[in-house]
């Protein structure tokens, strides 16, 4: 077994001291000689054809720089996968807020009234603003049939399994939209010089997509857009493919005019114009034994998309693998869907449709709990996968993980069954009502099935003449601690102190490809290559005979110096090499789909008060199973802030629409968790290893996220006898339910699913 | 908001920042944080909401604890402000920025300057906070990355080692 000396132990945080002296610098810090500043004039309507654009006259439009898709050097739309959304609308429009026109001014006060000053006129169109509708198929918005992207999953023979079920249990779940709500907009800056190409600077976590998306919409080659991620603060997926659109308005802005343009939204806009998460709707028919064995099952999953396909089918791609959870189904037929709706596109955020199909799976699991008759403890234990078992995509379990024991840890921990019991009593009386609820679950690390052969992602670690070491990743940090385990990765590989390691500013002519930074796959897959790539430094090193097997950091140093003297820059590179034995089908979705799962049992304690019907989280277990912890304090950090969000997710944020705008683009009236809101959030860790990743580490970004909103909405199940299958579960939503007379006498019938 | 500050004449405004007596020129009703951030390059205060929801432009007026969003410049007259730029003259600063580094109370880092000026606004008035003293002392003060989990930690430990000395 290795030794490990810095991978497992809490350094501080690589960038901690400018964070907490302020001296960190985020892209609306920055300013450049005679920067403009940009504002977008965004569509009113749902869906219409542009029959008009005035501009008024109380604006001296000389003083203004005008942008329209007219302007746009390259092709207009978001090179993303499809390349279906336009940089800027030029004819019609599918959205409110949708961008139609850019405009740049000094005086970045004098943009708001000139906004306000551009009338568009519109012919509408009928619009679809929910699934219902537009599965419907009776407005045609997107495609032939309003289907962004669907998926089957078909594993054994499901519909041989009904006539033998002892039970037939359905339900239907849905989950609402998510704002990422990350406390620094969205922002960037960009400049032109034609000799250079096009340069931007701004908050995001894929430097390579925007690289690409410029590439295209300006018509610029390569080498002539430049691209470099400022400190970001917060992004959650938020900040992965919308920054393109941004960054284009601000290049397209900064062509025009032949100088540096800084487009920084406010609070309102990031809120009404920029992703969030997909809605979803998930219905689950499943066939299941006198004891509670799952024989089989349908299960049905659907997003809402939004008006564009931008990111939806990879999102679908991951809740629908997800949706089958940490059980074994000897058979499942899975169908899902990405459909168009007249709404900004929702994208990318922190679990990335899996938190959507395991909320609907972990409350149908306490479902089949009830019909069946046993606890929601043990309709898990008799349906968790084991080691040799497949998944519903037929992936093999070849890990040692036990979920009994993982289970059991958590009733332990979260003082479950004596709480439970506790509270069957004291339920009998008064107005605050009690419950427990579980969820368990798992989370795939890195991009799905052949997706990290496609990325194929290129690492690189450069030692200066001096002996400093820098990883060279476009894997951004935005707060989860990529700058600090990548640099304790290389450490470690080298042999020198946590110290003497750098990373350097993620900018795409000084660092190499290493993928997105989403999909909890930093740690894991990057973190690997940084490995190797550091390796290799040290090979290099002992090849030339300037460094022994045993070294000090001197002797380091020394040898860098002559090394350097002699054959110049001293780098070393690592490139994804797909591990032989897996296996993936992208037309079939069978085989490998992730190289490993985090595992995961959460449990909360909840209070419903029956006089404000708020629902209150007293205490929070996470449990997880997430192979090596190699930054134990920042880990830690992941959950709480994970779980933080799920509590939201369950239980606050709700984006109220209208017309398919957001109606509380607001922190005042979107409300996520405060530091008085929420439960002491414990944390804990099993680390059973993993072969793919760093050290044996797994992907743990997202994973927090899938679990918090099944536990609370079990838990308040438990507390009151009445289970609600949509979240976010808001007071005004349980006292609606509480007072519906039609689902009381529902609730005391206890059986729901057929038997 | 800063709705049309041009339509005013602009005003000397003279206040202390971080020790430091400063004059500038501005439109009354411009916001501080703008000021600030802008007229005298103290970007450590960010904008997050503009509303005072999220209190990530939090600073110091005259030892209360106010959204420099909400603040008009001219309002500010005459006050002693301290910024996160500023705060490391005090000594409340060392024990709370190392202990936000030890516990990972920041992450992505933009609440952190806002956090820190509300954290050394709450130990100025309680030394030895219990745990509910510094969620409500922090209430006013937004972080979507941490869970604040490990900010109530990094907050315990500054003052217990302040109380300690």
């Amino acid at each position: 077994m290795q030794q490990h000396h810095i991978v497992g132990t809490s350094v501080p945080r690589k960038e901690g001291r400018d964070k907490v002296t302020g001296a960190a610098r985020y892209v609306d810090d920055m300013v450049l000689p005679g920067m403009l500043h940009g504002a977008t004039v965004r569509s009113s309507v749902p869906r219409g054809k542009i029959k008009k654009i005035s501009f008024g006259p109380s604006v001296d439009w000389n003083e203004f720089v005008i942008v329209t898709a007219k302007d746009i050097p390259g092709k207009n739309c978001i090179a993303l996968i499809l390349d279906d959304q336009p940089c800027l609308a030029s004819d019609t429009v599918n959205h409110c807020e949708e961008p139609i026109l850019l405009l740049a001014h000094a005086e970045r006060h004098k943009l708001r009234m000139a906004v306000d000053a551009v009338s568009i006129e519109y012919e509408l169109l009928p619009s679809v603003h929910s699934m219902k509708e537009s599965e419907r198929k009776s407005t045609i918005i997107w495609g032939t049939d309003n289907t962004l992207k669907n998926y089957l999953i078909e594993k054994g023979d499901v519909d041989s399994v009904w006539k033998n079920a002892a039970h037939i249990v359905e339900g239907e779940y849905f989950t609402g939209a998510q704002e990422q709500l990350y406390i620094e907009n969205n922002g960037v800056i960009a400049s032109f010089e034609p000799e250079y190409g096009v340069t931007i600077w701004g908050s995001l976590q894929c430097p390579y997509y925007v690289h690409k998306a410029l590439m295209a919409l300006c018509g610029l080659p390569e080498d002539k857009v430049r691209v470099v991620q400022m400190e970001t603060g917060g992004a959650f997926g938020g900040k992965e493919e919308y920054p393109s659109m941004i960054a284009g308005h601000a290049a397209l802005l900064a062509i025009k005019s032949g100088k540096p343009v800084k487009l920084i939204y406010d609070r309102m806009e990031d809120m009404v114009a920029t992703t969030k998460r997909h809605p979803s709707r998930t219905r689950h028919r499943t066939a299941v034994s006198k004891d509670g064995q799952i024989l089989g099952g349908e299960i049905e999953f659907t997003i809402d998309g939004g008006a564009y396909a931008t990111l939806s089918s990879v999102v679908l791609s991951r809740g629908t693998i997800h949706a089958g959870g940490p059980y074994y189904w000897p058979s499942v037929r899975i169908r899902t869907k990405a459909v168009a709706t007249n709404t900004p596109p929702h994208g990318a955020f922190r679990g990335f449709g899996a938190p959507q199909s395991l909320f609907a799976l972990e409350r149908h699991m306490d479902r089949i709990a009830q019909v069946v008759g046993i606890s929601p403890i043990d309709i898990r234990r008799r349906n968790f996968l084991k080691p040799g078992q497949t998944t519903t995509t037929e992936q093999t379990i070849k890990e040692d993980i036990d979920l009994d024991r993982l289970l059991d840890r958590a009733l332990e921990l979260s003082g479950h069954d004596a709480k439970k019991k506790r509270f069957a009593v004291e339920n009998k009386s008064g107005k605050r009502k009690k419950g427990m609820g579980i969820a368990a679950f798992l989370h795939g690390a890195g991009f799905t099935g052949s997706g990290e052969r496609y990325l194929n992602s290129l690492v690189g670690v450069e030692a200066g003449s001096d002996g400093v070491v820098r990883v060279l990743v476009s894997s951004a940090e935005f707060g989860q601690g990529t700058n600090t385990v990548l640099c304790q990765i290389a450490a470690e590989a080298l042999g020198l102190p946590y110290e003497n390691v750098a990373i350097a500013q993620p900018d795409t002519t000084v660092v190499p490809n290493s993928g997105p930074t989403v999909a909890s796959r930093t740690a894991m897959i990057v973190g690997k290559l940084v490995q190797s790539a550091a390796q290799g430094i040290k090979k290099t090193l002992e090849k030339t005979g300037l460094l022994g097997n045993d070294f000090t950091p001197e002797q380091f140093r020394s040898a860098c110096r002559e090394y350097t003297a002699t054959h110049g820059a001293l780098k070393s590179y690592a490139r994804y090499e797909s591990p032989g034995d897996v296996y993936w089908d992208d037309a079939k979705y069978r085989g490998e789909a992730y190289a490993a799962f985090a595992w995961a049992v959460y449990i909360a304690e909840v209070t419903v008060d029956l006089t404000t019907y708020s629902v209150i989280v007293n205490d929070f277990v996470a449990l997880q199973e997430i192979g090596k912890v190699l930054n134990p304090v920042l880990a830690e950090g992941q959950i709480t802030g994970g779980v933080a969000q799920g509590i939201g997710f369950a239980l606050y944020e709700k984006v109220v629409w209208q017309n398919g705008r957001m109606l509380n683009n607001q922190m005042t009236n979107y409300i996520m968790p405060t530091s008085v809101d929420l439960p002491p959030i414990r944390v804990f860790f099993e680390e059973l290893g993993n072969i793919h990743g760093a050290h044996g580490a797994k992907g743990i970004g997202e994973l927090p996220m899938d679990g918090p909103a099944p536990a609370i909405v079990n838990a308040v199940e438990d507390a009151l006898g009445v289970g609600f299958d949509s979240i976010p579960l808001l007071p005004e939503d349980l006292f609606e339910a509480l007072h519906d007379d039609s689902l009381e006498q529902n609730v005391s019938e206890p059986v729901r699913g057929t038997a | 908001m800063n709705s049309s500050p041009e339509r005013s004449a602009k005003c000397e405004v003279s206040f202390l920042v971080n020790g430091k007596e400063q004059k500038i020129l501005a439109h009354p009703m411009e916001r501080l944080l703008d000021v600030l951030r802008n007229a005298l390059g103290l970007t450590g205060a960010k904008e997050g909401c503009g509303e005072g929801e999220c209190g990530s432009c939090s600073v110091l007026l005259d030892g209360m604890l106010v959204n420099s969003c909400l603040v008009p410049v001219v309002q500010a007259s005459g006050a002693s402000i301290v910024t996160i730029e500023g705060i490391s003259l005090h000594d409340l600063m060392n024990p709370l920025q190392q202990a936000f580094l030890e516990c990972g109370g920041a992450q992505c880092g933009i609440c952190t300057p806002g956090m820190i000026l509300a954290a050394v606004h709450l130990l100025e008035k309680k030394p030895e906070p219990k745990l509910d003293d510094i969620r409500e002392g922090l209430a006013g003060n937004l972080c979507r990355c941490t869970g604040y989990m490990q900010i109530f930690e990094a907050v315990a430990k500054a003052a217990q080692r302040r109380v300690a000395k």
